[in-house]
């Protein structure tokens, strides 16, 4: 893959790119931010010019080809202008999550050898000065705003503009240094080490090369088609890789322009006033937008519910199809038409997205009627599989191929294959180097045929779009040997609205079993709805019209589950709905609200037991806590509800298989 | 932390034994200190022991049947609010006093009004040096909603903002009037306890970076304590104690009156 | 507003009064109102809107103290009366005392300034010593100046009917499209839309303009920030003095200077409870709708069920804004953190 180094004439570094800017759009925007409420824009010259000093005040300082920089704060132009600064010289920047406390940060900072470090601000200035000792190998502090920062006179301190005012005077004095510099780096060599926030256990480097990074970021970009022309707005975190390959290397390999905001507080508005065209989110934050518009909505007039309402439903009917350039009758067509102009034009305008022509989220499984929705206003929202080790890029919606139920198919020289476990690989020009200083981690991840292990369970459909089911180690079989994932059906069926947990059975059983919580909101406004009396929780989970409701969502899982050849034997054929709600404070859940299956297997093992018997109810004693901190018991019993299950699709080809 | 180490000589505002009644309630009797330029003043004492009261004398809204208010030099039986304004003291009011139809911008340019200059004509007509000078303005406006971090607010009306958002749009707009001397009454009355520390950080940078003279009136002692440079201790309406914040610890009547009972 | 809504307000008041002439057409047709003619009902309506400003210039006057200060102003009819009877009465006065023929716009201009010296006597008076106090008693306050003003106006000139001519033709009338308007009516309608235009810029866009709204809001907070209320308060009233005096010609010079003029005010309170009792955009389409719907109703309705309409329209009208939008149409909502 490394191209013979054609001495800096190939495109394959972050610096060379900058020049390659410089010359082909020096007027054309690259960067901008709010400051002091004005939009702040820098062109590719004023940003090359900006870099060249930097990087030369940073040569001044004495950073030298091969060493790390930190870079910690919020989005901020200068922070993107530090990874290419420190790219020009042959350093390595390491970005560290801004809002990460001190041990943390000293653990990367030491694990890196890190000599240089920018930081934003006083408060990450204060950070780094806390944590000095614990690194040793840090000497030299660059802060960007200089607020709160007049009394700190510590010799290693540095402001932004000192060190440019430094690297312009370097710069006269080593005429030819700088392009000299930029030519010596090749696409073979290590770009950035982006750190994962290990859930267990410290943090792993993840070492990426400029090939790593620019061809994924290369291909991701011929796989949507993106110019010079989109606006992309960078408020994610700056460690986080989604971030850097969005932010940073798309822009750099296509040439657009990337806007910060002014703070973390104004991103919404910032959004709405700069209507990007490019735009990457959680679906977290596709779930709280659309919660905020819900809210609104009901504050609104009756006539204004009332047609928001209408043309929701019509859009619900038509505008995926639309979205999906499918057959739609010209009536449908007119009306979503009008429907454009009064509800979702108005809509998409307040929260920015009316200019969007690609939306990605990833990370983890949004709920179908949140994906449509957005895709029903027209907005272009996309799934995305990737991962940092894969340099973002695995799998992607391709345009008309969307499916709430899939990840995409993948990008262009990744090629994915499911391992016997279920465990979904990979191999692609993205693949990391290694993780630094842990070769043991490395060869678990990566096998000498260079194939990545995700550590996720997935299918391939028979549309050829990956499916990811669950966390490898969590998948388990049943007896029968039939796929069982257990996170997978429970989110089906945490997708209804009246369900707030699931937890499902069925490793080395004969056929899977559940328990279900359902959602005291949502339960409660029905029962308002329909009359129904009762007394509390334990009451309102064991009334059989809720049971009714509870079984017929079931159901539906069921007939999901049916029509996926490999899953389809995991459908639910028994559940009961608890008289509590799992709760982190009796252990059952995380504070995340992850369910915690051992710590409910013993708890409840009973009831399991039940449900694998033919009895009809079990009863059920258990100590659970208050909020108050005090104890109690509660006792009753539960119905055991058999669900319908439905034939599977294409068995016989599976049989075949 | 700040206090102690630092010192200050030029005294900026001396009250000079004021008594201040309403209709025979006394509310001040024969009070008398001293503010000085730069420092962090705390006035400190139990509910209705006339803090508030003290600093209405100080901008103006009462007028003391006695004594004497001495301002960057000059003697005054009495202040008069708007003339207070124009001479450099600002402040804000312990249950927020805010224009609470108008954006946070809007408010925060209301505490630019004194320093506006133009002619009302071509104000009308927004023309050549109104615009110019509205721009100016503007642009000091935005450096205060950056300092004080609420950019995010800048267009809301501030009715709709919570109560600690409310407290620190005040401080802005008083800010904006470029104060030498600034009274804030209780700033963190009602907060919780990030609020505060984001409070007690904007007041310790306000006053290290604009240099502004801060008198505050102050309910939670350790915020006291870690933020005044000396603390005045008012009881019934008398001065019970002046000195620094350790000096003050240790004063046996205070402790009797105030620090002993258990806030 | 912005000058979309501008354009959105005047399309669909074009429509509205279209519409509503069908509607009565359609009345006609099926036989509850005797007669519809679309020539007709346009000069009504014509006569009607320009009625209408008349009411908005009083009205304004309400707003403009409403929106300084929070107040109710109860005596702005009486400064109406008493605007009007000065003017005259200064003529008058010169003409009889002195034997010189004083032209209108001098004795305009004195009366001016007569408004402020009775603005700064009323701030002096009456507004200061109640600095403070509860809306309630500064609305009261404004009772009595009303009671006040009125009585001393005619005290000082008279209670006899004057006739004031500041040169305008009182029946004179034009015929654009066929539909009959009269002059006097276009005349004092384009004088309340100039005054109009200027108050708002002035409110929107000055200094002074800032400093109203924000003693509006709150007395404790503008002083704080150096706003001296007593002067805002000065210019406020003496600018609402001046508003009295235009309406005070304009009524006057119409139907004679009479102490009926003070009961104008009465006209207004459905106009601001229509637009909004703190909007100056408001006063206007207010007064427009009242100005037009009871001209219409009277016409037409009223000669079905035997007239009179004209007096009560505009009140039940009122009452019906009251119950679905207290606010007005342009008025704000009151945003109240609890």
């Amino acid at each position: 893959m490394a191209p013979e180094s054609k001495a800096g004439t190939a495109l394959d570094t972050f610096p060379k790119l900058l020049l390659h800017h410089l010359r082909e759009r020096p007027d054309r925007p690259a960067m901008r931010e709010k400051d002091l409420g004005i939009w702040q824009t820098w062109t590719w010259r004023e940003a090359a010019g900006q870099i060249r000093a930097y990087a030369c005040g940073l040569a001044a300082l004495g950073l030298k080809r091969g060493e790390r920089m930190a870079i910690i704060g919020d989005n901020r132009p200068r922070l993107y202008w530090s990874f290419c600064a420190i790219q020009c010289l042959g350093a390595v920047p390491v970005p560290l999550y801004q809002d990460s406390v001190a041990g943390e940060m000293a653990f990367v900072l030491d694990h890196a050898e890190v000599r240089f470090a920018i930081a934003e601000d006083q408060e990450q200035v204060d950070k780094l000065l806390e944590i000095g000792e614990r690194v040793p190998s840090l000497e030299v502090v660059v802060f960007d705003d200089d607020r709160g920062m007049r009394n700190y006179d510590q010799p290693f301190l540095h402001s932004y503009e000192a060190v440019l005012e430094l690297g312009r005077k370097f710069d006269a004095e080593n005429p030819g240094f700088f392009e000299a510099e930029i030519a010596k780096g090749q696409g073979s060599d290590v770009s950035i080490f982006a750190y994962t926030s290990g859930t267990t256990g410290n943090p792993k480097g993840v070492v990426l090369t400029y090939d790593n990074v620019l061809i994924s970021a290369r291909n991701g970009a011929a796989f949507e088609g993106l110019t010079e022309k989109e606006e992309m707005l960078a408020y994610l975190p700056m460690a986080w890789v989604g971030d850097h390959i969005f932010s940073y290397a798309q822009s750099y390999v296509c040439g657009f322009c990337v806007s910060c905001p002014e703070s973390g507080a104004t991103v919404m508005q910032d959004l709405r006033e700069l209507g990007p065209s490019y735009f990457f989110a959680p679906p977290r934050i596709f779930e709280n937008i659309l919660t905020t518009v819900m809210v609104r909505m009901e504050d609104a007039s009756a006539l204004k519910r009332r047609i928001f309402k209408f043309f929701m439903k019509h859009a619900e009917k038509c505008g995926v199809r639309i979205l999906n350039g499918e057959a739609v009758g010209l009536g449908d067509r007119l009306l979503y038409w009008l429907g454009e102009l009064l509800v979702y034009g108005p809509l998409k305008n307040t929260l920015g997205f009316s200019r969007i022509r690609l939306a990605y989220t990833a990370g983890e499984a949004i709920g179908p009627d949140i994906f449509d929705f957005y895709r029903s206003i027209g907005v272009n929202l996309k799934q995305l599989y990737g991962s940092t080790e894969a340099s973002v890029f695995i799998t992607i919606h391709p345009d008309g191929e969307i499916f709430a139920d899939t990840v995409g198919k993948p990008v262009d020289q990744v090629e994915i294959r499911i391992a016997d476990s279920g465990e979904v690989l990979f191999r692609s020009p993205g693949v990391f180097l290694e993780y630094y200083k842990n070769p043991e981690a490395t060869a678990e991840a990566k096998d000498p045929e260079g194939w990545m292990h995700t550590g996720d369970a997935g299918i391939i459909d028979e549309r050829g779009h990956l499916k990811i089911i669950d966390r490898a180690k969590d998948v388990g079989h049943l007896k029968s040997g039939t796929l069982f994932p257990p996170k997978y059906i429970e989110n089906k069926l945490k997708f209804f609205p009246n369900i707030k947990e699931a937890v499902a059975f069925g490793h080395e059983r004969d056929h899977v079993c559940a328990f279900v919580n359902i959602d005291l909101s949502a339960m409660a406004s029905w029962a308002e709805r329909n009359n129904v009396a009762y007394g509390s929780y334990q009451e309102l989970s064991q009334d059989p019209r809720v049971a009714e409701i509870v079984r017929g969502h079931v159901e539906q899982a069921n007939r999901d589950l049916a029509r996926d050849p490999k899953l389809g034997g995991a459908q639910i054929h028994r559940f009961l709905i608890l008289n509590k709600e799992l709760d982190p404070d009796d252990g059952e859940l995380t504070r995340t609200r992850k369910v915690r299956r051992r710590i409910i297997a013993e708890r409840y093992a009973p009831l399991i037991e039940a449900l694998y018997s033919d009895r009809d109810s079990v009863h059920i004693e258990l100590e659970v806590s208050f909020e108050d901190g005090r104890k109690g018991r509660i006792q009753g019993d539960l119905k055991i509800i058999d669900a319908e299950t439905y034939p599977v699709a294409g068995d016989e080809r599976q049989a075949a298989a | 932390m700040v206090a102690a180490a630092r010192s200050f000589d030029e005294v900026l505002l001396e009250v000079r034994r004021i008594s201040l009644a309403f209709g025979g309630v006394k509310a001040l009797t024969d009070i008398s200190f001293d503010i000085r330029k730069g420092e962090i003043r705390a006035i400190i004492g139990p509910n209705g022991a006339g803090k508030t009261s003290m600093l209405n004398v100080i901008n103006g809204f009462y007028h003391p049947q006695e004594g004497e208010i001495v301002f960057k030099g000059e003697t005054r039986k009495a202040m008069r609010p708007h003339k207070a304004a124009k001479q450099g003291i600002a402040r804000t009011f312990q249950n927020v006093a805010l224009f609470k139809g108008m954006s946070t911008l809007d408010n925060i340019m209301t505490g630019r009004l004194l320093k506006m200059r133009s002619n009302v004509v071509l104000q009308a007509l927004y023309w050549g040096p109104n615009e110019r000078e509205e721009i100016r303005h503007r642009a000091f406006c935005e450096q205060i909603i950056d300092f004080l971090e609420i950019q995010a607010i800048r267009k809301t009306p501030v009715g709709k903002l919570p109560y600690g958002l409310q407290k620190r749009v005040e401080l802005a707009r008083a800010l904006a009037m470029e104060p030498e001397l600034l009274l804030l009454d209780e700033p963190m009355a009602g907060m919780n306890v990030e609020e505060k520390e984001d409070m007690s950080r904007f007041i310790l940078d306000v006053n290290e970076h604009f240099g502004t003279t801060i008198a505050l009136i102050e309910h939670d002692m350790g915020v006291v304590m870690d933020l005044s440079d000396r603390v005045v201790v008012l009881d019934y309406g008398r001065k019970l104690a002046d000195g620094t914040p350790d000096e003050v610890r240790a004063n046996q009547e205070v402790i009797d009156a105030y620090l002993g009972v258990a806030h | 507003m912005k000058p979309l809504h501008v354009v959105y307000w005047v399309v669909g008041a074009v429509v509205a009064i279209f519409a509503i002439g069908a509607f009565h057409l359609a009345l006609a047709e099926i036989g509850w109102i005797p007669f519809f003619d679309w020539t007709f009902y346009f000069e009504v309506a014509a006569a009607g809107l320009l009625q209408g400003v008349m009411y908005s210039l009083v009205a304004l006057g309400f707003v403009l103290i409403f929106k300084a200060s929070g107040i109710f102003n109860f005596a702005q009819g009486s400064l109406v009366l008493f605007a009007a009877l000065t003017m005259v009465g200064l003529m008058e006065f010169a003409e009889r005392e002195l034997g010189i023929e004083l032209h209108w716009t001098i004795s305009f201009l004195l009366t001016v300034g007569v408004m402020i010296a009775v603005a700064i006597a009323i701030e002096r008076l009456v507004l200061r010593p109640l600095v403070n106090q509860p809306q309630i008693i500064l609305f009261m306050a404004t009772i009595g100046i009303f009671y006040f003003m009125d009585g001393f106006g005619q005290t000082l000139w008279g209670s006899d009917v004057k006739v004031l001519d500041v040169g305008m033709p009182i029946a004179a009338a034009v015929e654009p499209l066929g539909v009959r308007m009269n002059v006097y009516d276009l005349i004092a309608a384009g004088v309340g839309a100039v005054l109009v235009a200027v108050l708002a810029v002035f409110f929107q866009y000055t200094r002074i303009g800032r400093a109203l709204r924000a003693v509006a809001d709150d007395h404790q907070a503008a002083l704080s920030v150096g706003i001296p209320l007593k002067t805002i308060w000065t210019i406020v009233w003496s600018v609402a003095g001046v508003v009295a005096l235009v309406a005070g010609i304009m009524w006057g010079g119409k139907a004679g200077v009479q102490f009926s003029l003070a009961l104008i005010a009465f006209k207004a309170l459905p106009v601001l409870i229509l637009g909004g009792f703190t909007s100056i955009p408001g006063a206007i389409v207010g007064g427009l709708i009242i100005g037009y719907g009871e001209q219409v109703a009277e016409n037409f309705v009223g000669l079905a069920i035997g007239g009179a309409i004209q007096d009560w329209f505009a009140y039940m009208l009122a009452l019906v804004f009251l119950l679905f939008r207290p606010q007005g149409l342009f008025g704000e909502r009151i945003i109240e953190r609890v």
